[in-house]
């Protein structure tokens, strides 16, 4: 029961990070019906820049955690938005109206691309992170195991899932939200009403890119290690979430995360962590084969 | 109001318009029939700019806006309700309303919205229910209430009376009327049901085959040998 409740705290804040980068997949896959394969790569470069952030908040003295991590959030936030706009405007508009094929080639290009530059900027080893919140709670102990929640983890799924209800109330909420809603459903109708479709699909890129810099950070604070290659393996994880929730579904694409956390950390805690990786790509291709519109991605019968 | 000049639209290597010219003046209603594929709706969105005219010109009261997005075109207050109606599936009656005020002042929202609702009450009573879940008649009337959300100067309707029961047919023909009468909208109007539409049209235009074939009052058109043959035989009305 011990070691089952400590699973359940691991794979819990797991799936709250996998949950915030799979929202990006889920909107961009919405509205312009492509699959953002240099997604993750935002997702690395958000870590970079937590990790950087970081090292800069310490070489100024700026000792408050909460103050540093606050500062770090923002920061990072508001770059990897700037990447998510220029990836969108560089290698995805240009070829709005190609055949279907030719942005997901270029989003791989993009991907390549972006490790690359990491990898060359960065060098391709991998880097230590400081720690930046240490401790936490024992909750109960049994069987001679302590079941701990760290401050950490608190701080991961709470920051999720206050970004979470921030962003369902946006999208459902404001008519930014209901403007994105409109593009998904039927792009030229919203053209026709006067809704600016290429402003809100770079916006849509934008907030994906922003939570994919969260999750970068939160990723680089829990396992304290990042390196130029963590985007693609997340990424690919955090895309079989919001397959498994149903692709253009939020709540799909949280409930996704969490599922593929639990799975992961399930799977690696009582049988083997060398094939926990297995474990959710064999989901991702169960679901594909059985369920393909995912868990919630279940399309409304509508009257013609 | 509307000045459309030698427009040729082509889909790929098909040319669907071929020189097309029309007056809409203001205030008038300008109904334009034409067989399936005759090119009606490729001429509404030609105006809205999607696809763009290959040549030719589209004035709005005097300003050219041949080359102009669709949304800066809809923002020079020119609303269409589409072929097919289009309206989104997954948001209530409500939100496709505020869909429709996109463009509008949201000081005028409250006002705009009761009057849709007085045109079409039984859109007030679904105004909770989504869009994808409403009959059609209901759906056409949400696609013009939508439209008229922007407060345009210029309304055009392609075939507001396709696959509707006549009497819902009537319904909706009653409310263009009014919203060209009572709240001075332009109106062009594309139709198949040709019978209706000159009846209400104050002038109209006969599209055969990308170009227009003729032009008159909606009363010479009804008239028209040619008219009567192509598209009022078979019992309309």
């Amino acid at each position: 029961m011990a070691y089952f409740s400590q699973q359940l705290i691991n794979a819990i804040t797991l799936g709250a990070i996998y949950g915030l980068i799979a929202i990006g997949y889920t909107m961009v896959y919405g509205i312009i019906g492509m699959i953002n394969f240099a997604h993750g790569e935002v997702f690395m470069i958000g870590a970079f820049i937590s990790l950087i952030g970081f090292m800069i908040c310490a070489g100024l003295g700026i000792s408050s955690a909460p103050v540093a991590i606050l500062l770090v959030l923002l920061t990072a936030m508001a770059f990897t938005a700037v990447y998510g706009w220029t990836i969108e405007r560089t290698a995805y508009r240009p070829l709005r109206g190609s055949f279907k094929l030719a942005p997901l080639i270029s989003a791989i290009g993009m991907s390549i691309l972006l490790q690359n530059y990491v990898q060359l900027a960065q060098g391709a080893r991998p880097k230590p992170a400081a720690s930046v919140v240490q401790g936490g709670y024992t909750l109960f102990s049994a069987d001679g195991f302590d079941v701990r929640v760290t401050w950490l983890q608190i701080i991961i799924v709470v920051v999720t899932v206050a970004l979470m209800a921030g962003f369902s109330w946006l999208i459902a909420k404001t008519p930014l939200g209901r403007q994105q809603r409109a593009c998904e459903q039927d792009m030229k109708m919203a053209s026709l009403l006067g809704v600016d479709v290429d402003r809100t699909i770079s916006l849509t890129f934008v907030m994906g890119a922003a939570l994919a810099a969260v999750a970068g950070m939160m990723f680089m604070m829990y396992y304290g290690v990042v390196d130029f290659f963590i985007g693609f393996l997340a990424g690919i994880k955090a895309f079989t979430a919001a397959v498994l929730g149903g692709i253009g579904s939020l709540p799909g694409a949280m409930l996704g995360g969490l599922l593929i956390g639990l799975i992961e950390v399930f799977w690696a805690g009582y049988f083997t962590s060398e094939y926990k990786d297995v474990a959710v790509f064999a989901i991702l291709v169960l679901v594909l084969i059985f369920r393909p519109t995912g868990l919630l991605g279940k399309p409304e019968i509508e009257k013609v | 109001m509307l000045e459309v000049r030698g427009i040729a639209t082509f889909y790929g290597a098909i040319q669907a318009l071929h020189g097309v010219d029309l007056d809409v003046a203001k205030g008038e209603i300008v109904t334009l029939i034409g067989a399936n594929g005759a090119g009606k709706s490729t001429l509404l969105m030609t105006v809205c700019g999607s696809p763009r005219a290959r040549s030719g010109s589209i004035r709005l009261e005097g300003e050219d806006i041949t080359q102009l997005p669709t949304h800066e075109i809809v923002r020079r207050g020119v609303a269409q309700v589409p072929e097919g109606r289009r309206i989104f599936p997954r948001m209530t009656v409500f939100e496709n309303l505020q869909m429709g005020a996109t463009l509008g002042d949201p000081a005028h929202f409250p006002q705009d919205i009761e009057r849709v609702f007085a045109m079409f009450p039984r859109l007030a009573e679904r105004r909770e229910q989504r869009g994808g879940t409403l009959s059609g008649g209901e759906q056409q009337m949400l696609a013009i209430g939508r439209a008229l959300m922007s407060r345009p100067r210029l309304l055009l309707l392609d075939e507001p009376s396709l696959g509707l029961a006549p009497l819902i047919v009537r319904q909706i023909f009653e409310a263009i009327g009014r919203i060209a009468r009572e709240e001075g909208v332009t109106i062009f109007l594309v139709e198949q049901n040709a019978f209706h539409a000159l009846r209400l049209a104050d002038r109209g235009y006969v599209l055969v085959n990308g170009r227009v074939r003729l032009a008159g009052t909606g009363r010479e058109l009804l008239a028209n040998q040619e008219v009567r043959a192509a598209y009022l035989e078979g019992g309309h009305g």
